[in-house]
């Protein structure tokens, strides 16, 4: 019994740290960010590799959610004989809830995987000792930038995701079952409010935010050797789509 | 300049500076000696901050570096140039935008000085036209070169050199050695090197300190140790097998 107690006190003073080392990660990084952001070069490369080449995945996947969508809310609403409501439901989904959700694991599995593995063989090599040695900052070039960038990117991200799901639940309500046009687009004029809209952008920022800081620190802290990076990585995938989902619910509570 | 005092440095169990006391003196090239795994790159770690002891002080000039937040710490690391042991190389740039990197962010120079600077200091270390090469392509002795141009191109006034001869051929070595010394007469700075090249860095060192079981054992000027009595020593300088080193425990 006492051991139990024992060894849940030290399972939870183990969770205790990790979170401490966590925040003043973050922490350290914004002040920073504040005190010495460094060339925008740095950011407008990370915007680059986070974002514009995450592209491609996120129009693959909105699409094909999108006509998924189009696809299972025409069969439910064809119960309820409201098939006109496609639009709206479609838009509605992708916007508040599925857009800033799946292009965030999108992101966390193609450039937060990345991250870690990044920074995590910059530590395991020395590279983040030699900028201090030139007393450098190494938050100034390794986590600070990416930040920002993820920030930026994520939003924009989930936007592209919004407006090709929303063409892909047209494409298969409209084109393949034939839902009316006008009905489509006029429905989703009509129930899409800007509160729907801000609250996919604050989601989706905080989760841009979230990877950045998980998949960074991660890598910052990595093990030994390639062994330790790939945990790190695999570390890093994990807890930020874990961390992505459980937020996302709170941010609904909060924003509803 | 660098004053090591007391400093004690456990890894887990494994005691590896055992209350080391050592002074690095201004504008000399200090050579540091001993057997591998005893702790010399550990020992400049300390010297640059990147390691804190676990008891002991180290004061460059007049900071006492283990006190020490960053801010002031890096400002006592702007002094500093360092190669470390495996070149640290940053292995997503080129040769070229590795060596520049320092000046790019540290100075104001425009694109044309730099490049210019750049270049000579790749010429200096004899690697002409290895520019756009990235460190992966790099034999590794190549890399050394470049992690040293890299070291002396700020003109630091400390400059920490771990092994930078080790893994290259012995004319390349010489040369290396010669830049050293030529670069310290030119500019003045204080060196520290870590070293296994017996006995070619005794004619490049001021001073020379042996490190031993966590100590330094005996500290004197080349021509002292190369002649020294102390069985420890002379064996170690000698390379022979029979003596108080023993390599099969
Ligand atoms: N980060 C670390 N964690 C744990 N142990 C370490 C660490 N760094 C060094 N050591 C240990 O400290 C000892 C000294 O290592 P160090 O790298 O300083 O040796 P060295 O004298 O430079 O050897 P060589 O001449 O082979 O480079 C070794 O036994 C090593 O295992
Ligand atoms: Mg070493």
């Amino acid at each position: 019994m006492i051991t139990l107690v024992e060894k849940l006190g030290a399972l939870a003073r183990c969770v205790l740290e990790e979170m401490g080392r966590m925040v003043t990660f973050v922490l350290y990084a914004l002040y920073t960010l504040v005190r010495n952001p460094g060339k925008p070069v740095h950011i407008i490369k990370q915007v680059h590799f986070i974002g514009a080449k995450s592209t491609f995945v996120i129009v693959l996947t909105s699409a094909f959610t999108g006509m998924v969508l189009g696809l299972q809310g025409y069969y439910t609403l064809a119960k309820f004989g409201s098939e006109g409501m496609l639009g709206s439901a479609v838009a509605l989904s992708l916007i508040r809830e599925l857009g800033p959700v799946l292009s965030a694991l999108m992101v966390t599995g193609r450039a937060g995987s990345a991250i870690t593995a990044e920074i995590g063989i910059k530590k395991i090599t020395e590279q983040v000792d030699a900028l201090e040695t030139m007393a450098l900052e190494p938050f100034k070039y390794l986590v600070s930038p990416k930040i920002v960038a993820a920030v930026i990117a994520v939003p924009l991200l989930c936007a592209i995701f919004d407006v090709v799901g929303i063409y892909g639940g047209y494409l298969v309500g409209v084109k393949l079952l034939g839902v009316n046009t006008g009905a489509y687009f006029h429905e989703m004029y009509k129930s899409v409010v800007w509160k729907d809209v801000y609250s996919g952008v604050i989601k989706s920022l905080s989760f841009g935010f979230l990877i950045a800081w998980i998949c960074s620190y991660k890598g910052y802290y990595t093990d030994h050797g390639a062994e330790g990076v790939s945990r790190a990585t695999t570390a890093a995938v994990v807890m930020a789509s874990v961390c992505i989902l459980v937020c996302d619910y709170f941010l609904t509570a909060v924003l509803l | 300049m660098i004053n090591l005092v007391n400093l004690v440095k456990t890894f887990g169990t494994q005691k590896v500076l055992n209350g080391l006391n050592l002074e690095v003196p201004v504008g000399k090239i200090t050579a540091i000696i001993g057997p591998s795994g005893e702790g010399k790159s550990v020992l400049l770690k300390h010297m640059i901050g990147l390691m804190r002891p676990d008891s002991g002080q180290v004061f460059v000039e007049d900071d006492d570096i283990t006190t020490l937040g960053r801010t002031d710490l890096n400002r006592v690391r702007e002094k500093f140039g360092m190669l470390f042991q495996n070149a640290a190389l940053f292995d997503s740039m080129s040769v070229y935008e590795n060596v520049a990197f320092p000046l790019q962010e540290k100075t104001k120079l425009s694109r044309e000085e730099i490049h210019v600077k750049v270049l000579e200091a790749l010429e200096n270390v004899g690697l002409r036209g290895t520019g756009s090469k990235f460190p992966d392509e790099l034999s590794g002795g190549m890399k050394k070169r470049v992690g040293l141009a890299r070291a002396l191109l700020l003109n630091p006034r400390i400059i920490l050199f771990d092994e930078p001869t080790t893994g290259l051929d012995p004319i390349i070595c010489r040369a290396i050695h010669q830049l050293i010394k030529d670069t310290h007469t030119k500019y003045g700075f204080t060196a520290v090197i870590v070293s296994h090249e017996i006995p070619e860095i005794f004619d490049i060192a001021d001073q020379v300190a042996m490190l031993y079981r966590g100590e330094i054992l005996e500290m004197g000027s080349a021509v002292d140790i190369q002649h020294s009595t102390h069985p420890v020593v002379s064996q170690f300088i000698s390379g022979s097998l029979d003596g108080p080193i023993q390599f099969v425990k």
